[in-house]
């Protein structure tokens, strides 16, 4: 294309270009402070994690980790992991189809209340179970009565992680079936594909990196969660302690070393998110680009354009 | 895709709750406590198991949960099926008495010594030489320095800090009442944070190296000081303390409900047994029998103390006094 451009114009536009930069000095200081900002705030802390977990050596630091109690929480935050991740995935895609190829009344509402657990305190997404299924609360003396616990044992601590992380997998997902627009749909049912047929072959398959990309979000906040999970986990040791709690814990049982084990997990989950994390968004950047681009290819549904 | 995604979904849930159902249906007691007792259950809940296993024969899992006395009450009141509760003052189990029906109200002479097996006190931790060169209550509301304490709302030995320090300026000012509340205001005003539980203060004090002075339960400050070595804090003993005790009683709704009372029972009695008295002496707490007193005379300060029931006219009053809704902590505790 630059072929085209006269010269001349090329390099007036260049010259604009470089009027519109810093100079190089604060160039170099705003990169600097920045880096050591990144290497102050978030290597460094990142590194004495794993440095303070092998303060005691290597083979403290998996004996540590092999604690019976130890074990127990990972298995209880696996567990929360496998039950809040799907059915995260199956509200999500609901979420995400509703609002993102249909027209409705209360859509905005919708929406908002996607949203709310972002903007709720996680405390307070606990005290709500708690004021729903505690004993002085609404529904706690009719459970009891049928020997169901619900806070202050696993359930609770599912309920109140999949509140958390609810809006994770639906708000990665409306932006790229937005995107994608329906007219491929419409051409599926034209061509006499059922709904169900029409979901899993043409709507899963072009959101797919997306729908990746939030459930790895998810499943990192769902192992990661500690504020909500607190308040409803009773806090009883090798049972319903998450690994979170469990860093808590054992740091306030003077067992410094063991706890940055036990952190350096939490640490290396975040680290294998990040990687995966930026390979998905590497891969749904390319199919939104795709779904993008396509309407102007063929002439088509003028509403695939407005995403 | 469709039916290996599905197979893949089915296996999941299947498998999650297959680990949900998967518990052992042994014997098992959850003792819902305070902050600082977590070390001294870890080793009894070992001794008791084999005593158990010893007399009857069943295998019984004792579950420990920790926090700040009120706040763990609280969770017993919401439904936290504990099976005995080991907790820092009496009004907390009053509460559960009130608030849950969970105990009967006279649930304090089941047990011996008011239901109290262990006592301790209030005793100050400061840094290593008392640098700020503090001697006594009248010390800590001077300029300058920083008092560690957990907030009495939420904790009781807190509140055992509290009314240790409302009974020294009682005695200090000869009961002029304007004196003694100014005393009090001046002393939270050195208080840069408040923790939920005496465990928190404590590291706040230890590892996180803020203030000068921490208040502390006797048993508590020791076990730092074995901790983090004699050469970086020290323990100093008041003109006057409070007599703490510590009080534990079984939860009848709850064992009733989950078949546990004769182990619960048995759990709580054998506190008081001459294994159990020398148990909680190592932890640092003031064994109830008078032989095992003796024989860890040396490990206690020795200092006067009084009891809430002389000074304050027992848990019930002080707790409406000084730490219900609009109690003086509410009135004079200005952050």
């Amino acid at each position: 294309m630059s072929a085209t451009i006269p010269r001349r114009v090329r390099d007036a536009h260049r010259k604009s270009q470089r009027g519109a930069e810093e100079s190089p000095w604060v160039r170099r200081i705003l990169i600097g402070l920045c880096a050591a900002f990144l290497l102050l705030f978030l290597c460094l802390p990142l590194i004495n994690v794993f440095v303070q977990a092998f303060s005691k050596g290597v083979s403290a630091y998996f004996s540590s980790l092999t604690h019976p109690d130890t074990l127990a929480a990972m298995r209880l935050t696996l567990t929360v992991a496998l039950i809040t991740v799907p059915l995260n995935v199956i509200f999500g895609l609901a979420a995400a189809w509703c609002v993102a190829k249909f027209e409705f009344r209360g859509k905005a509402l919708l929406t908002t209340l996607i949203d709310l657990p972002f903007s709720v305190s996680p405390v307070v997404a606990g005290l709500i179970y708690v004021v729903l299924f505690g004993l002085q609360g609404y529904l706690g003396p009719w459970l009891q009565d049928r020997e169901l616990q619900i806070i202050f044992a696993v359930p609770g601590i599912v309920l109140a992680t999949l509140f958390v992380t609810f809006p994770f997998v639906a708000r990665e997902l409306i932006p790229v079936m937005q995107a994608t627009g329906t007219e491929q749909e419409q051409a599926a049912m034209t061509l006499g594909a059922s709904g169900w047929k029409t979901f899993w072959h043409v709507t899963l398959p072009s959101v797919k990196w997306g729908l990746l990309y939030g459930i790895i979000l998810c499943n990192a906040r769902t192992m990661g969660e500690f504020g909500a999970v607190s308040v409803v986990s009773g806090h009883i040791t090798g049972k319903t302690d998450t690994l979170p709690l469990r860093v808590e814990k054992l740091y306030n049982e003077y067992q410094a070393a063991a706890a940055f084990g036990v952190a350096s997990l939490l640490a290396l989950l975040a680290l294998v998110t990040l990687v995966i994390k930026t390979y998905l968004e590497w891969k749904q950047h390319a199919q939104l680009a795709e779904a993008q681009s396509a309407p102007e290819d063929s002439l088509s549904d003028p509403s695939n354009t407005r995403a | 895709m469709n039916t290996r995604l599905a197979r893949w979904t089915a296996a999941l849930v299947t498998g999650a709750l297959l680990v949900v159902t998967a518990h052992a249906k042994d014997l098992e007691l959850l003792n819902v406590s305070y902050d600082p007792t977590r070390e001294l259950y870890q080793e009894f809940n070992a001794a008791f198991a084999k005593h158990w296993k010893e007399k009857s024969g069943q295998t019984v899992t004792v579950l420990q949960s920790h926090g700040g006395s009120g706040k763990q009450a609280r969770s017993v009141i919401d439904g936290l099926a504990a099976d005995v509760v080991t907790l820092a003052l009496g009004y907390d189990i009053d509460a559960l008495a009130q608030k849950g029906r969970l105990v009967p109200p006279d649930w304090q002479k089941r047990l011996p010594h008011n239901s109290s097996p262990y006592t301790s006190t209030i005793v100050f931790v400061v840094r290593k030489g008392n640098p700020k060169s503090i001697k006594d209550w009248g010390d800590l509301v001077k300029p300058g320095i920083s008092v560690v304490t957990p907030n009495p709302k939420t904790s009781g030995g807190a509140r055992w800090n509290y009314l240790a320090a409302w009974a020294w300026a009682e005695r200090e000012f000869k009961g002029d009442q304007a004196r003694v509340r100014d005393y009090i205001t001046r002393l939270f005003k050195n208080v840069p944070v408040l923790d939920t539980g005496a465990r928190g203060a404590t590291t706040t004090f230890v590892q996180r190296k803020i203030g000068d002075v921490f208040l502390s339960w006797e048993n508590e400050a020791f076990l730092a000081l074995k901790e983090y070595g004699a050469d970086q804090l020290e323990i100093l003993a008041p003109s006057l303390s409070i007599l703490a005790e510590p009080p534990v009683t079984w939860v009848d709704r709850n064992v009733k409900r989950r078949g546990t009372e004769a182990v619960a029972k048995a759990y709580l009695e054998f506190l008081y047994t001459p294994e159990g008295q020398n148990l909680a002496a190592r932890h640092f707490f003031r064994p109830r029998s008078a032989e095992v007193a003796a024989q860890y005379k040396d490990r206690f300060l020795s200092l006067p103390l009084v009891t809430v029931d002389e000074a304050f006219g027992g848990w019930q009053k002080a707790q409406a006094t000084h730490f219900a809704e609009g109690g003086t902590f509410d009135v004079l505790y200005r952050p």
